[in-house]
């Protein structure tokens, strides 16, 4: 059996009042591409920063490539694009290759600063994701599906084994969603990048990913992706209330 | 012209502190400004002037401190005035900018009861609320020297990480950097950048200096280090201007490095403007 990379056993999460995840238990393995699925609110993205140490679950344990999170140092290993990312500042002053560069900070480490070839690898990612052409304007300047690319070659420029992307394709044009998925499929398929991904295109995706979880407060399913095309509608419904296909493409923001 | 004005001692002292805090209030400025946290520092220039009277008032009162410079005093109740807005900040996590007001009227209260408790320091008062020309004492010039040596350190070894950080918060902080650290530190060297600069723009006229070379340079840099490049050359250049034409003028140096900063910062505006309405006639 593969690595595991991440191991959530038992986790619960509660916002001030509310409690958002219950009991969820959750293992991705090396070269799972998953797709973790969920209506609004269901606490995907909450999720994900559990993962990611910016939440401390209020139950529960969770483990990093084997180790305990809390006292896990490699976090350069996991790459984040983060559900916000396409309403940050859009006037900050930074060219498209300073913001990829920024991604090497933790590998750089902490009082140095340079790593030898640093501007190769910056065209290398931003070739991954194409947007080399792009390199010197400001990223201000750009559409969001095109920062959206930019923050993905932030992330890999650190050369990440696990990627995690909340909705990355919301601001995305839905002609370039494809070419989008496509990316990420050889980012997993060659680069051998383990990738949590979500989204709401479970029919796009159809041959990319290889693993599904539903959400919603808990994991009602969580397995192969065959597995989950032969759920039923209506067992579908009951855990979201509606059918995760019918559900909109653009998501409102929820802060 | 400019050799003239080295001839005098205390001038030397004005212009060398000067061209040293026309470097390091933008170059701090650009992080503060991109942060949005540019009334924090308005906030923290009001408590440095409570530390700047309560001197004030100790040297009068007490004979032993007469000689006491008030710049030590300014230093650490901006130190100690950044650490307590973090302390709100935290404590109002959905009303951040309510530390602020906190602080500031803090700030002017604690000033309002030293200025009246003593009476007959209004000329001294006076040169920190505006900056002067003619009370930077060599021992000013040696404590501005130390603080802008702090600083281009600080900015030197944490540049990637203050950039991550002002960029992008939540994936400074994904990505493990010591994210708490880096800001605390960060707060510490904006008061201290804060003190220094006040001597020669005044207190009042602080945040002004961080902010409008800054805002020139936004209108015109490509990229994040231009931006420090140009908040740079702005702030020199309005610093070099305010304090010639200060001394010539017998004018508070704060007033003409402002209104100078104004003009640098309009000429920039409409020029930029301009060039735009050009390039598009040709094409
Ligand atoms: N910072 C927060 N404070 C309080 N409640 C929050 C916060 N962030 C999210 N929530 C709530 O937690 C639930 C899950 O949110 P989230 O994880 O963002 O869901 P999803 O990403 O699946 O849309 C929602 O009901 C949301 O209102
Ligand atoms: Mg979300």
């Amino acid at each position: 059996m593969k690595q595991p990379l991440i191991e959530l056993e038992d986790v619960s999460f509660q916002y001030e009042y509310q409690e958002v995840l219950h009991n969820i238990s959750l293992v991705v393995r090396e070269g799972d591409f998953l797709a973790l699925l969920g209506p609004n609110g269901s606490g995907k993205s909450t999720l994900l920063k559990i993962i990611l140490g910016l939440l401390k679950p209020t139950k529960g344990s969770v483990k990093l490539f084997g180790e305990k999170s809390t006292s896990f140092k490699h976090r350069e290993w996991i790459g984040y694009v983060s559900q916000k990312s396409n309403s940050f500042n859009a006037g900050f002053p930074a060219t498209v290759k300073e913001v990829v560069a920024s991604g090497l900070t933790k590998k750089i480490g902490l009082f140095k600063r340079h790593l030898p070839n640093k501007e190769e690898r910056v065209f290398e990612a931003l070739h991954a994701v194409g947007m080399e052409q792009f390199a010197n304007r400001n990223i201000g300047e750009l559409s969001g599906g095109q920062q959206q690319r930019v923050f993905i070659a932030r992330a890999l420029i650190a050369e990440p084994k696990l990627l995690i992307l909340d909705e990355p394709t919301v601001g995305i044009d839905y002609e370039n969603v494809q070419s989008f998925y496509d990316m990420l499929y050889h980012l997993n398929e060659e680069l051998r990048i383990t990738m949590i991904l979500v989204t709401h295109d479970v029919d796009t995706l159809t041959d990319t990913i290889s693993h599904v979880a539903c959400l919603n407060k808990t994991i009602h399913f969580h397995g192969y992706k065959d597995n989950y095309d032969s759920i039923s509608a209506d067992q579908r419904n009951e855990w979201y209330g509606h059918s995760v296909r019918q559900l909109p493409h653009m998501k409102k923001e929820n802060k | 012209m400019i050799s003239s004005i080295l001839h005098y001692d205390f001038l030397q002292n004005a212009f060398l502190s000067g061209m040293i805090i026309g470097v390091i209030a933008p170059l701090l400025g650009v992080f503060i400004v991109v942060r949005r946290l540019s009334v924090i520092a308005d906030a923290l220039s009001h408590v440095t002037l409570a530390g700047i009277a309560g001197s004030l008032y100790l040297s009068q009162t007490f004979s032993a401190l007469a000689l006491l410079n008030p710049i030590y005093l300014g230093i650490l109740s901006a130190v100690g005035g950044s650490m307590v807005i973090e302390r709100l900040r935290r404590l109002y996590k959905h009303f951040e900018e309510l530390a602020i007001p906190i602080i500031m009227s803090a700030g002017l209260g604690v000033s309002a009861i030293f200025i009246s408790l003593a009476q007959g320091f209004s000329t001294d008062l006076f040169s920190y609320l505006f900056g002067s020309v003619s009370a930077v004492s060599r021992q000013d010039l040696w404590v501005v020297l130390s603080i802008a040596i702090l600083v281009v350190v600080f900015v030197y070894f944490f540049y990637k990480e203050l950039f991550v950080l002002s960029f992008d918060e939540e994936y400074a902080k994904a990505s493990g950097l010591p994210a708490k650290w880096i800001h605390f530190l960060f707060m510490i060297v904006t008061a201290l950048v804060i003190a220094a600069s006040m001597r020669i723009v005044g207190i009042l006229l602080v945040s002004s200096l961080i902010t409008l070379p800054v805002a020139a340079s936004l209108r015109i840099a490509k990229g994040f280090k231009q931006t420090i490049f140009f908040a740079i050359l702005f702030g020199e250049l309005a610093v070099m201007i305010g304090l010639i034409s200060a001394f010539y003028l017998n004018l508070a140096p704060g007033g003409t490095i402002v209104v100078t900063s104004i003009f640098i910062l309009l000429f920039v505006i409409v020029g930029k403007k301009a060039a735009i309405a050009i390039r598009a006639k040709k094409s």
